[in-house]
């Protein structure tokens, strides 16, 4: 028996090895773009320098300060949003759904507004958030609990109406806030990171979240079949839902806390992968968390370089490369 | 091998019901037979643990199976469903594939043995040309069959099959109520929710009428198998013809009338 689980070990492991492999070199190629780039250019060799612990101190500052702790804060939000993304299209057996469907983002925003309104600093900026993004998951999810049993309808109609709920609050909020803080709120809303901080809590989320998931691939792709047909493949279908409803909910409330709201990576990510590596969850999951953190690094890297000094939400980037490469892939896939 | 004891299924609008008691035995094919809307999936949903009873209880090999794991479940008893094939896009082989779902402990991943019995199950039900096509792609009949090669994967001992001959020609249809059968003989229980009597008198040996209005019977399929109990179950009279040694039943409609 241990042979042949070798042999099939050999036979499956470099499908998924792979691909995993070409995004993280392609991760780290973001990472070192992000980190080279800037008002200062730094070489690669002087980057090598300062990472063996030599080279000038104001690279020194500029790398460990300034650019890596972004960098590695756009990775992390990046790879949350898509591998929440990616659960939640599988929890409401959606294409549609993104880490926002269930107004998560409403939350975190009507929590940062308050907090930008009422003049708090910017780390009770992003605690606020995360309150209220988690305020909006668990008002959902009891919401769509109610009674009887929750579908994915319900659960995303539920959604779509609280959704649209914060919608108005933000509108109003927008609307009665004195106008020297409005761009601020407008480039949290757009998503930016300009002050995303330390990337660490992100990361561990991230990581954590991503090994706890492993295991679970196999049981995702049968969820992805529907309840019924999980269940009779002995699937435990309402504990794996909550799990996922859970960790996607985190996944999203630390990636809003870091960078706002950011469109369009959890929603594209995760499917321009499903078009390029098939529909196996054990893949996506990790794949995703690579591809969505270093499409995010780049659009970063290329929204404080494009106009610089002036710098643009990342947001804006991310749509501007996710819109046109989905559509190709979508339109290539007959 | 599997029990239901004073079963009652829940359907709502439904106020009582006959409590059904019977066993499933390894070797049998039941089937469950009943017009539109009389319960027959739920009674086989609720059978397969999937549905919680209003009354009663049902047990595999002993244990109630409300009370074992859906893991523990689905090692021994495989569901074919009405509807297949919805849900994200996924391969022939990925789907044939998950069968093997409750055999594969969390942490491995498919081995080479269970690449080779999801290949075998969709050679037996002639869809290996078909591996790995979309199941988006597939006519009704051949998500039927894959249906039912992803239960084989599962190798059950037990098959609660919804309609089984649905979208089938009549070819695939004998092939699958032979490859039914030839599971009964290896020791497997069979239940069928079925639509087709002329099938139901072929190859069961149980038959379970079920009333729109609750009320139920079963027992050996020759005694159930009467026209006048089946004129009363489907509120349709039928004629029965008998062809070498073989029993067929016709529903009588007007335009056969009209004929004669």
């Amino acid at each position: 028996m241990a042979g042949v689980k070798t042999n099939s070990t050999a036979g499956a492991l470099p499908r998924f090895l792979t691909p995993l492999l070409v995004l993280f070199i392609l991760t780290l190629g973001a990472l070192t773009l992000a980190i080279t780039t800037g008002s200062v250019h730094i070489s690669n060799q002087e980057l090598w320098q300062v990472i063996t612990g030599g080279g000038e101190p104001l690279h020194r500052t500029l790398v460990f300060e300034l650019r890596l702790p972004r960098a590695l804060s756009a990775f992390a939000a990046g790879g949350l949003l898509a591998v929440a993304g990616a659960l939640m299209q599988v929890l409401l057996r959606n294409p549609l759904a993104d880490p926002y469907v269930l107004g998560l983002s409403g939350g975190a925003a009507v929590g940062a507004l308050l907090a930008m309104l009422s003049g708090l600093s910017a780390a009770m900026v992003s605690g606020s958030a995360f309150i209220g993004a988690m305020i909006s998951a668990v008002t959902v999810f009891g919401l769509a609990h109610g009674t009887g049993s929750w579908t994915p309808t319900r659960l995303l109609l539920t959604g779509v109406v609280i959704a649209s709920g914060w919608g108005a609050a933000i509108t109003f909020m927008l609307a009665v806030s004195p106008s020297d803080q409005l761009p601020g709120m407008l480039y949290w809303l757009m998503g930016d990171l300009a002050y995303a901080r330390s990337p660490w809590m992100a990361l561990t989320v991230l990581a954590i979240i991503s090994v706890l998931m492993l295991p679970l691939g196999r049981s995702l792709n049968v969820l992805a079949r529907g309840q019924m047909q999980a269940s009779a493949l002995g699937v435990s279908v309402r504990p794996l839902e909550w799990t996922i409803y859970i960790s996607a909910s985190l996944l999203t409330a630390f990636a809003v806390t870091t960078a706002g709201s950011i469109g369009f990576v959890g929603l594209i990510v995760p499917h321009m992968l499903r078009l390029a590596l098939g529909n196996d969850q054990r893949l996506i999951l990790p794949a995703a968390a690579l591809a969505g953190g270093a499409l995010l690094t780049l659009a970063d890297t290329l929204a404080r370089t494009l106009i610089a000094p002036e710098q643009l939400p990342a947001g804006v980037i991310t749509a501007l490369i996710g819109v046109p490469s989905f559509l190709y892939l979508l339109h290539r896939s007959r | 091998m599997l029990a239901a004891t004073d079963l009652v299924i829940d359907i709502p609008e439904r106020k009582s019901g006959t409590p059904l008691s019977f066993e499933v035995k390894a070797g049998e094919i039941w089937g469950i037979l009943g017009p539109n809307g009389a319960g027959k999936t739920t009674l086989l949903h609720t059978l397969a643990g999937l549905k919680k009873p209003r009354a009663g209880s049902v047990n595999l090999n002993k244990d109630n199976i409300q009370q074992l794991r859906r893991k523990q479940v689905a090692q021994q008893l495989a569901v074919v469903f009405q509807n297949n094939g919805e849900g994200f896009p996924a391969t022939v082989l990925e789907t044939a594939m998950i069968g093997r779902h409750p055999f594969i402990s969390p942490w491995d991943i498919e081995t080479a043995d269970d690449l080779a019995i999801a290949r075998n199950a969709l050679q037996r039900l002639e869809l290996s040309d078909l591996e790995q096509r979309l199941v988006s792609t597939l006519s009704g009949g051949e998500r039927q069959r894959l249906a039912i090669a992803t239960a084989l994967c599962q190798s059950p001992k037990l098959w609660l099959a919804d309609e089984p001959s649905n979208h089938l020609d009549l070819k695939h249809q004998v092939q699958i109520m032979g490859l039914l059968a030839e599971q009964a003989d290896a020791g497997c229980g069979i239940v069928l929710c079925l639509h087709d009597l002329n099938l139901a008198a072929h190859w069961c040996d149980k038959i379970l009428l079920l009333y729109p209005n609750g009320d139920a019977c079963w027992g050996d399929a020759e005694a159930m198998l009467t026209v006048a109990a089946l004129e009363r179950l489907y509120d349709q009279e039928l004629s029965m013809i008998t062809s070498e040694g073989q029993t067929y039943f016709m529903p009588v409609s007007s335009r056969n009338a009209r004929r004669d």
